[in-house]
This record gives C-alpha cells, sequence and structure tokens, in this order.
C-alpha cells in the first residue's frame, strides 16, 4: 500500500464533510426528535445546598404524573468509585433520597405533553425540607468542624494525595523564593447545545432506546444498565449530532436514569431537554482549584524545589465514569508540566462540597495547574529580575533528553519544547512593549509554556480505577456492494471533525475517494464498544483503529483484486483506490462487488471474512502523546475601570503529525476562546447557602466573537515515536494556556504599580481591587 | 424556562388595550425584557396585552419644534434614521449600541423606558432631553417631564391604569454637542455605568448618570462637568455613596468621558 497521491490524506486541510448539513442547519440534535407521543419532562430540583429532604406533595391530580426516588425504585444509585487509596465513593441518587446536597439536585420527574405543562406540575409540588449548615467554599469544607456532606465520612474530603521530599534546606540555599495563594473560579461549562435525553422502550426488540447528548455512548450504555440492573444487550444508547461537548457530555446523567426507568414504566417515549437556567446553575461544575505554591529558584532562574498544597472543590458527588478525584489527583503528577524540576513535594485534596459534582472541563486539571505553574514562574522572574522566557528556557525540557521521564514519572514523547518558547517570544515586540512600560503605559507581555498529555490508556487509567479503563480502541471498515468505504467507530465527533479526519486516515491507506468513506459513529448498536471522545484521544486512538482496520481490509481486498487480474499476489500493489498490476487495474468498487455480488469469480482462498475488519489499536507504550505549546500574550489594562483589551496572541504548537491543520488550528483557536473566558469572564459565583447567582448569559459572561483577538498560531510538527501517523492529541491545549498567559501579562503590565491579579478571572473589579491595594 | 399560562390579547385600538389593562393585563411591546422574565417565570401576569399593533403606535411625526417618537418604534428603527436631524443621530448613536441587533429589531423606545430598568439605554439618555413622556390613561393624555418619568429600579410615573404612548423631544440645532458613555464587558452584557451629557446651545447642558442600581441621576444644569469633567465627576459620585469601589470608579469614568465628548 502506498501513499495517495490526492492531497485528502494524512495531513491535508481536507474541507469538512459534516460542514454542510451544519451550516445549512440539518443537523440533528436530540431536541430535534420528537416521535409521536412523547411526553416532556421538567426536574423539580433542590431550591437549597444542603436540608434534609423531608418529602414532596404531589399537585392533587397530578399524582401519577410527579414521581420521586420511592416511586422508581428501580433505579440504583450512580457510584462513580476510584481505586485510588483512600478514595471514599459517594452514592449518588438519580432523584434525592434523605438529603439535598446542592442546588439544582434532582428531587422529583414531571410528565406533561409539554414541556410548560411539565413545569407547571414543578410549580405546584410542595417542598418539605430542613435546612442544614452549607459548605459553600472548599478551604471552609476542611475546617475543624464543618458540617458533613456525607455524614459517615470522617471529613469532607474525597482523597487526599502527597508527595513527601523535605524541602527545608531550600531556604538557606536559593537565590529567590516566592509564595502565591492562586484561586480558579467556578465555572459552567457552556456548549451551545445543552444536554438532552429522550428515552423509548422498544417492545419488539424489548429493548430500552436512549438518544442522549453524549461523548460516550458506550461508557453510558454502561453505566444505565449498571444503575437500572439491565443486560447491556437491552439497551442501545444513539448520540446523534451534538453541540459541544468539553466534557460537559462526559457524564452518565441522573435525568438519562430518569428518562430511562419513566420510558420503560410508561411505555410511552420520554423526554428530558436541559434549558440554560439548569445548564448553568444545577451544572455549575468545573475548574475551581485553590493553590499554595512555594517555589525556590537559583540566580538563572533554575528551580531547586517547589512545594504545593491544592484543594479542588469536587462538589458534592462522585461523577460518572470520570470520578470526583480526576482533578486533583492528577495535579501532583501533572504540575512539573514541561520543566526539569529536581525537588517536589505536593499534598491534594478532592474537597466535598454543597455544590454540583465535578466534571472535567477541557484541559482538565491542566488549565489551573497551568496557571499556577507559570504564574509562579512569572513571580520568580520579577524578583530575580530576570526576563521571563530566560526563567523558562533554564528549566524547560531539552528536546535532546527526548524522550523524558520526569521526577514524577511522566514520558515526554517527543519535542522541542525550548524552540516553541522561542518562536513565541520572537513573535511579540517585546522591546516596543518595555519601551511603552517605561513611558508608564499599563501595557504586559505574558508567557505560558505547558504540554498536554493525551491519549493515555490502560496503563495509566488501571491505576486510576474509575469505572471504565481504556483498552484496544476498535474499528471497523467495511465496503459496502458499491464499493463505499463504511468506518465505524465507537468514538463520538461533536465539533472535532472527526467524519472527515477518520476519512482522510482510511484514504491514506486505501485510497478510496473521501467523498466515497462513510464515517458511523454515535450509536451503540452500529459501532465497536469504546471509551469513547475525551482526553484529546480520539486520533490518537481511533484514528490508529482505523489506519489498522482499513490496512487489514486493504490485503484482502488486494487478494480479490490479484484474483480478478489473473495476477500474483506479489505482483499486486493497491493504490489510489485500486489493485495493479503493472499496467492492468481493477477498483476497489469492482472488488466490492465481486465479493457481494458475482462471488462466482472469487479465488477459492478467498478470507472468508470477506470485507469487513473489525480491528483493535493501541500505542505501545500507552502511557500518552505530549503535545505542547507557548503562548504570549500582549495585554492592555485601564486603569480606571480594570478592563483588559488583548492586543495581540501568538501560540506556537505541536501536535506531532497534524492529521488535517485546518481542523487542528480550529481546535486551538475555540479552546484559546473558552480559555479567555476562563482568564477574563467566567464565573460562578455562590455566596455562603451555596446557591449560584448567575442564571443567564447576561450574568455568566462569555467571550464573543468581539472578545476574542485574531490569534497568531503557529505549527511545529514534532512526530510522536509512538502513534501511527505519529500524530499527538491536542483537542485541548487551546484551553489550557490562556489563563497563565494572560494573566502574566495582566501582572506584567501591573508590575510597575506594584499590583498583582491572583484569582480568576482577572474581572475588571479584580485587577482594580488589585491596583487600589497596590496603592494602599 | 417556559412560561406559565396566560391569556394572550391584541388589542385593535386604544380603548380596547387601556380596557384590558384595566381587567389587569401586563402590557408588553417588544418583549425583550418581559419576554425572558416570563421564560424565567420571575413575571407571572394572568393577561398580556400585545400592543404592537395600535394604531401610531410605532412611528415618527414631525409637529413643529416636537418630534413625536410613538413608543413602540423599535431601536433598530431609530439606529437606522426614523428620526431627522441632529436629535437623530444623536439616538442614533444611542440605539447602535442597544444590546445586539436582533434585540434592536424586536425591542422598542417606550417598552424599554417604561420598563424602567436601571441598566437599560433610553432610561439613561432620555431624561437628558427637554421633553415628556405622552401617557394614555381613561382620563386621555397627561405629559411627564422625561427627566421625572423614572422614579426607581423598575419604577415610573405611570399609573396602574395607563400605558406610555410617545416620547416627544425638542428639534435640536445641529451646534448641540453630545457625549454618550456605557461600560458593558461585552455586547448585550447590562450596562454598569451609563452617562450622558447634552449641551444645546443658548441653554444650560445637562446630564444624567445611570446604571446605579437606582434611578438615573438627573443634572439639570451640568455647567460645571462640563467645565471639569475629572474633578466634578469625582465630587458627584463622591456624593452618591457608592459601596463597590469598582462602580464608583465606572461612574466616575462614564461621566468623565460623557462631558469631555461633549466639550
Amino acid at each position: 500500500m502506498t501513499a495517495p497521491r490526492s492531497g485528502h490524506g494524512v495531513g491535508a486541510s481536507l474541507r469538512r464533510k459534516e460542514d454542510a448539513r451544519f451550516l445549512l442547519g440539518r443537523g440533528r440534535y436530540v431536541g430535534d426528535i420528537r416521535p409521536a407521543g412523547t411526553l416532556e419532562v421538567a426536574f423539580l430540583r433542590s431550591p437549597v445546598a444542603h436540608a434534609r429532604l423531608l418529602g414532596v406533595t404531589k399537585p392533587a391530580g397530578a399524582e401519577q404524573r410527579v414521581f420521586v426516588a420511592a416511586d422508581l425504585p428501580e433505579i440504583g444509585p450512580i457510584r462513580a468509585n476510584s481505586a485510588l487509596p483512600g478514595f471514599r465513593v459517594s452514592e449518588q441518587p438519580a432523584l434525592a433520597q434523605g438529603k439535598l446536597r446542592h442546588v439544582g439536585e434532582v428531587i422529583a420527574a414531571c410528565v406533561a405533553p409539554s414541556r410548560a405543562e411539565a413545569e407547571d406540575l414543578v410549580a405546584a409540588c410542595e417542598l418539605d425540607y430542613a435546612a442544614l449548615p452549607v459548605v459553600s467554599d472548599m478551604l471552609a469544607a476542611r475546617a475543624p468542624g464543618a458540617p458533613l456532606i456525607h455524614e459517615h465520612w470522617p471529613d469532607n474530603a474525597f482523597l487526599e494525595t502527597r508527595r513527601d521530599e523535605d524541602l527545608s534546606d531550600l531556604d538557606a540555599v536559593a537565590a529567590a523564593k516566592v509564595v502565591r495563594r492562586l484561586r480558579t473560579a467556578r465555572q459552567s461549562m457552556a456548549p451551545i447545545e445543552g444536554r438532552g435525553v429522550l428515552a423509548e422502550w422498544d417492545p419488539r426488540l424489548e429493548q430500552l432506546v436512549v438518544t442522549t447528548a453524549t461523548q460516550q455512548p458506550h461508557v453510558t450504555k454502561t453505566g444505565l444498565a449498571e444503575c437500572l440492573g439491565l443486560d447491556e444487550g437491552q439497551i442501545r444508547v444513539v448520540s446523534p449530532d451534538v453541540g459541544g461537548g468539553f466534557g460537559y457530555k462526559a457524564i452518565l446523567l441522573a435525568e438519562e436514569l430518569a428518562c430511562a426507568a419513566l420510558a420503560m414504566r410508561l411505555g410511552r417515549p420520554v423526554r428530558w431537554l436541559e434549558d440554560r437556567l439548569e445548564q448553568l446553575t444545577a451544572n455549575a461544575n468545573c475548574r475551581e482549584h485553590h493553590y499554595e505554591v512555594t517555589a525556590w529558584a537559583d540566580a538563572g532562574g533554575k528551580l531547586l524545589g517547589v512545594e504545593v498544597n491544592a484543594t479542588v472543590d469536587a462538589g458534592a458527588y462522585s461523577a460518572y465514569p470520570f470520578s470526583a478525584c480526576l482533578e486533583a489527583a492528577q495535579i501532583g503528577s501533572i504540575f512539573p508540566g514541561p520543566y526539569t524540576l529536581p525537588r517536589f513535594r505536593f499534598h491534594t485534596v478532592s474537597a466535598c462540597t454543597n455544590k454540583p459534582p465535578i466534571l472535567p472541563y477541557r484541559g482538565v486539571a491542566r488549565t489551573g495547574v497551568c496557571y499556577a505553574m507559570e504564574t509562579t514562574l512569572d513571580a520568580l522572574a520579577r524578583q530575580l529580575k530576570l526576563p521571563p522566557e530566560q526563567v523558562r528556557q533554564a528549566n524547560l525540557v531539552p528536546p535532546e533528553a527526548m524522550p523524558y521521564r520526569n521526577l514524577v514519572g511522566k514520558v515526554f514523547d517527543s519535542g522541542d519544547y525550548p524552540e516553541a518558547l522561542r518562536r513565541a517570544v520572537a513573535a511579540v515586540d517585546v522591546a516596543g512593549i518595555r519601551a511603552r512600560q517605561a513611558a508608564g503605559e499599563a501595557v504586559g507581555f505574558g508567557l505560558a509554556v505547558f504540554c498536554e498529555q493525551g491519549a493515555h490508556g490502560t496503563s495509566v487509567y488501571h491505576g486510576w480505577g474509575i469505572p471504565f479503563v481504556p483498552g484496544f480502541e476498535q474499528a471497523q471498515a467495511r465496503f459496502t456492494p458499491d464499493g463505499v468505504l463504511e468506518i465505524r467507530t465507537g468514538v463520538h465527533s461533536h465539533g472535532q471533525g472527526l467524519e472527515t479526519t477518520l476519512a482522510q486516515v482510511a484514504h491514506q491507506i486505501l485510497g478510496v475517494d473521501p467523498a466515497r468513506v462513510r464515517v458511523v459513529h454515535g450509536d451503540t448498536a452500529l459501532t465497536p464498544y469504546s471509551t469513547g471522545t475525551w482526553g484529546s484521544r480520539a486520533m490518537v486512538m481511533a484514528g490508529g483503529a482505523v489506519a489498522e482496520a482499513c490496512t487489514q481490509l486493504g490485503e484482502r481486498a488486494l487478494a480479490i483484486g490479484a484474483a480478478l487480474l489473473q495476477a500474483p499476489r506479489a505482483a499486486c500493489v493497491l493504490r489510489d483506490g485500486a489493485v495493479h498490476a503493472g499496467e492492468a487495474k481493477v477498483t476497489l468498487d469492482q472488488v466490492a462487488r465481486t465479493w457481494f455480488r458475482s462471488p462466482q469469480n472469487l479465488p477459492a482462498d478467498v478470507d472468508r471474512g470477506g470485507l469487513e475488519v473489525t480491528a483493535g489499536y493501541r500505542p505501545d507504550p500507552d502511557t500518552g502523546t505530549h503535545s505542547y505549546a507557548a503562548h504570549a500574550v500582549v495585554a492592555k489594562v485601564d486603569t480606571e475601570t480594570g478592563c483588559v483589551t488583548l492586543e495581540s496572541y501568538v501560540i506556537v504548537e505541536d501536535g506531532g503529525t497534524l492529521v488535517n491543520p485546518m481542523i487542528v488550528d480550529g481546535q486551538v483557536l475555540g479552546g484559546t476562546a473558552q480559555g479567555i473566558g476562563t482568564a477574563l469572564y467566567e464565573e460562578m459565583p455562590f455566596d455562603s447557602e451555596g446557591q449560584p447567582l448567575a442564571g443567564t448569559l447576561a450574568d455568566y459572561l462569555l467571550p464573543g466573537a468581539t472578545e476574542v483577538p485574531d490569534i497568531r498560531i503557529d505549527h511545529m510538527e514534532t512526530p510522536s515515536p509512538w502513534t501511527r501517523f505519529g500524530q499527538k492529541g491536542i483537542g485541548e491545549s487551546g484551553a489550557i494556556g490562556p489563563p497563565a498567559a494572560i494573566l502574566n501579562a495582566i501582572n506584567d503590565a501591573l508590575a510597575g504599580r506594584g499590583a498583582e491579579v491572583l484569582d480568576l478571572p482577572a474581572t475588571p473589579a479584580r485587577v482594580l481591587a488589585a491596583i487600589e491595594r497596590a496603592l494602599a | 424556562m417556559k412560561p406559565a399560562a396566560f391569556t394572550y390579547a391584541r388589542p385593535a385600538d386604544w380603548n380596547a388595550a387601556l380596557a384590558l389593562l384595566g381587567e389587569g393585563a401586563r402590557p408588553v411591546a417588544g418583549g425583550q425584557s418581559l419576554g425572558p422574565m416570563l421564560n424565567l417565570r420571575l413575571a407571572l401576569p394572568e393577561a398580556v396585552a400585545d400592543l404592537r399593533h395600535l394604531p401610531g403606535y410605532a412611528g415618527v411625526e414631525l409637529a413643529g419644534e416636537v418630534v413625536r417618537i410613538g413608543a413602540g418604534t423599535t431601536h433598530a428603527a431609530i439606529e437606522d434614521g426614523a428620526v431627522p436631524g441632529r436629535l437623530g443621530e444623536i439616538l442614533a448613536s444611542v440605539a447602535r449600541r442597544i444590546a445586539y441587533r436582533p434585540v434592536r429589531n424586536r425591542g422598542t423606545i417606550g417598552g424599554s423606558f417604561a420598563h424602567a430598568d436601571p441598566a437599560a439605554d433610553w432610561v439613561a439618555v432620555l431624561p437628558a432631553f427637554p421633553g415628556h413622556a405622552v401617557l394614555l390613561g381613561p382620563q386621555g393624555e397627561r405629559r411627564v417631564p422625561l427627566a421625572g418619568f423614572v422614579l426607581g429600579v423598575f419604577e415610573t410615573a405611570l399609573r396602574a391604569d395607563e400605558l406610555l404612548r410617545a416620547i416627544e423631544l425638542p428639534v435640536l440645532p445641529q451646534a448641540t454637542r453630545w457625549g454618550h458613555w456605557k461600560f458593558c464587558r461585552k455586547p448585550g452584557e447590562f450596562s454598569k455605568a451609563t452617562a450622558c451629557l447634552l449641551a444645546v446651545p443658548g441653554a444650560a447642558p445637562r446630564a444624567v448618570l445611570a446604571a446605579l442600581d437606582a434611578a438615573p441621576l438627573v443634572l439639570a444644569d451640568a455647567a460645571a462637568l462640563r467645565a471639569a469633567p475629572a474633578a466634578e465627576a469625582a465630587r458627584l459620585v463622591a456624593t452618591l455613596g457608592l459601596e463597590d469601589p469598582w462602580r464608583a470608579s465606572l461612574a466616575r469614568v462614564a461621566l468623565r468621558h460623557a462631558a469631555e465628548a461633549a466639550a
């Protein structure tokens, strides 16, 4: 098999096959699907953050249309365990039982022919509860005597992790020491499409069909089976077009369980569509970290050691499947970042609070970790009076050390981190900024360098012991009788462009025109089992699996083609969608037609598996690829209003071999917009009673087109030595760097005034408060 | 986020509209504020009277030196030049910055003014003009000076049985100076501070400071502010006793920028 000459294979910026339907408004989402007889669900949700639930009085006459936990005993609790030592698993009832643990927790499901009528039923329910003291802050959660959220636990912590190393000698030898307390805000992931579930019972197949906006249809099926006590064969999960995931849709939902149970109970389709109020307030569920960082460096900026005490607000329950500890327990292993840290001590806590359960949002813990590490490095640079890039260059893993194993055992596969930083700095007029600063202007230059582990597999996740461990990714490749190539994959595409990039991979191997490659995903009945799309894994794992399946399919096609050409197999090659023997050729269409419709022409020794192959793939080692990037930002601060303007934004990014550079750019740009949200805009404030305070998108600010600057992207392409084409996971990178780079730019702008912003987001009020603190 | 049940009526004439009001109906014009409040069930009216089809509800008329803007005139119409002359230029510059165009296509000047959200654009701007709000009730029309129409947060001079029918503004000489500044971090966000200053030749300059979570502050004589924007803005804001130092700073900046722009 030889590489195609079409320019549509790996490395081509092929236009996205799926865009025709999206741009014409022909996508089909859960909200577009409403079978006859569908009942709509509205949920009665907890109005308080912590209380004993004493009872629900159903509206008179509507007793059969309102369902509380006792009405649906067939739903078992959601349990997302972790095998990490000391992890405490929470029992999350789909419908609240006994206690209410966060605002927005589902208490009862109300069904009616329309959503408005279902909401009428919700409004008519009477809720009886006895309020309990609220734990609204992750640090207060750990204070002695704090109210217990799970009363049989000794304290409000899902998990603590530690690495002990005595750093007490560093004070005496370090040229600089900085201590920072930093906080990142709780955010509400905000895909354009919220969640949505349609559950139906198919009496013919005796099968529950759940159409749900999920990134992980197979994992959702497994979770539904566990909680509902059904065989997995009795459940089919369909994930149609999905309007953005980001981790928000990588969860088994209480709402999915309730709708499923109701569909089985009522014998009618049952649908719930999340509205924006539910999305913002009941699901403010990510990013909230607190750090105490101490760092010591020598006079050249070389780190001598770092100590981190990190707390993550994990909310009230352990969400399925990623668990309550995914963020905090990772902090220890990813904090060293792209640097050669010699000594390291950490303590992390996954704190349990009266807030919605934490979910891993694009970038997962790395966004907070990068923020903490990179702002600490800038603080060191200021103290040492060194340029920030110099401090980083003193610590970055050098290319000649690749593959590099760091002091906590992370293995970086490939790359030239210092070069990425050099290019990013060179793309900015740093001297011009220094001149403007000297003239008194509040303008600043900020950097962030980080790496993103992606597509990590069995060897990493078996240690976590969460409800699933990714193994061999499988893909199916098969020809239809007319020669169309179908690729069936268990990952899901919800913005990643996999319908295009997986077709490019197939084209690379088989030469079939991408227009004749049909990528099927999002249906457990049609695709091989997969843990789905998360952790920047799809292009590495599914891309590798599709390549493997196509390679095997190509061998079978080659054998048939050779027979049709009456040529020895060794004399045949598969190229550009045809089997060639010298000047003679037979197209794959003809090969497919022969197998399906003219089997009399097949060779006697044909592979009886036919033109349908399921193949598995896993990189070796499967510890993950490490893409990396340097972000360089120029920001201007209005010292009267506190407003920050991003004047320039540069990203130097290395995602290994880029399967489709245009799509990678889209991933980087979208992620960076979200990172700008984390840095400057997005925050769900909670009051001391655990009430979320931003109920609309006029209060919860998301960056829009006018808030995102033109972003310049420069690609490096260092192939990963471990993956099929050298590709690396890169889906989350854009969302990791911006808070660090932007806050470093802000603090550089304010350094002359002695001001420093430590907490995210850097809202105008926070920036102004920092300036006023410095004046005081 | 679906509204509770309510009855919907589309009165054909003003008497019918007033009659519906008398029965407790909630008037709605463009629905850009009431719509979300209904969806969030923050407003639970039993009946809604849709005013958009009343004769003369939308549109601009020039009568001598007075421009009469129908309360149902959309922000978009004003943005697109429905009001003539220097006054029209000024109003268009305000309308252009109201939320997004889809909101402006439906939202109306009268609906916004009568809703009296303290952060709303017309609430912050109209009191600067020496004109009147035309109110229609069972006893007929009455006129309230624009500076006295908004009395507090969501509180106006409208009685329960009255509708806002029109805004009357004076034709302005071309030499009129105008300054307007508002603070939004992104289009569509509620303003956190808005100020404007209107200087008509031969008359005392007038100014407004709004989006204070209270009724707007109207300065009937803003000569001192115009003469010394920074110092006077600081003095004025200090008298307001704003608790949040950020909002106080924004208020100072708003007043100063508005005054400087109208210099």
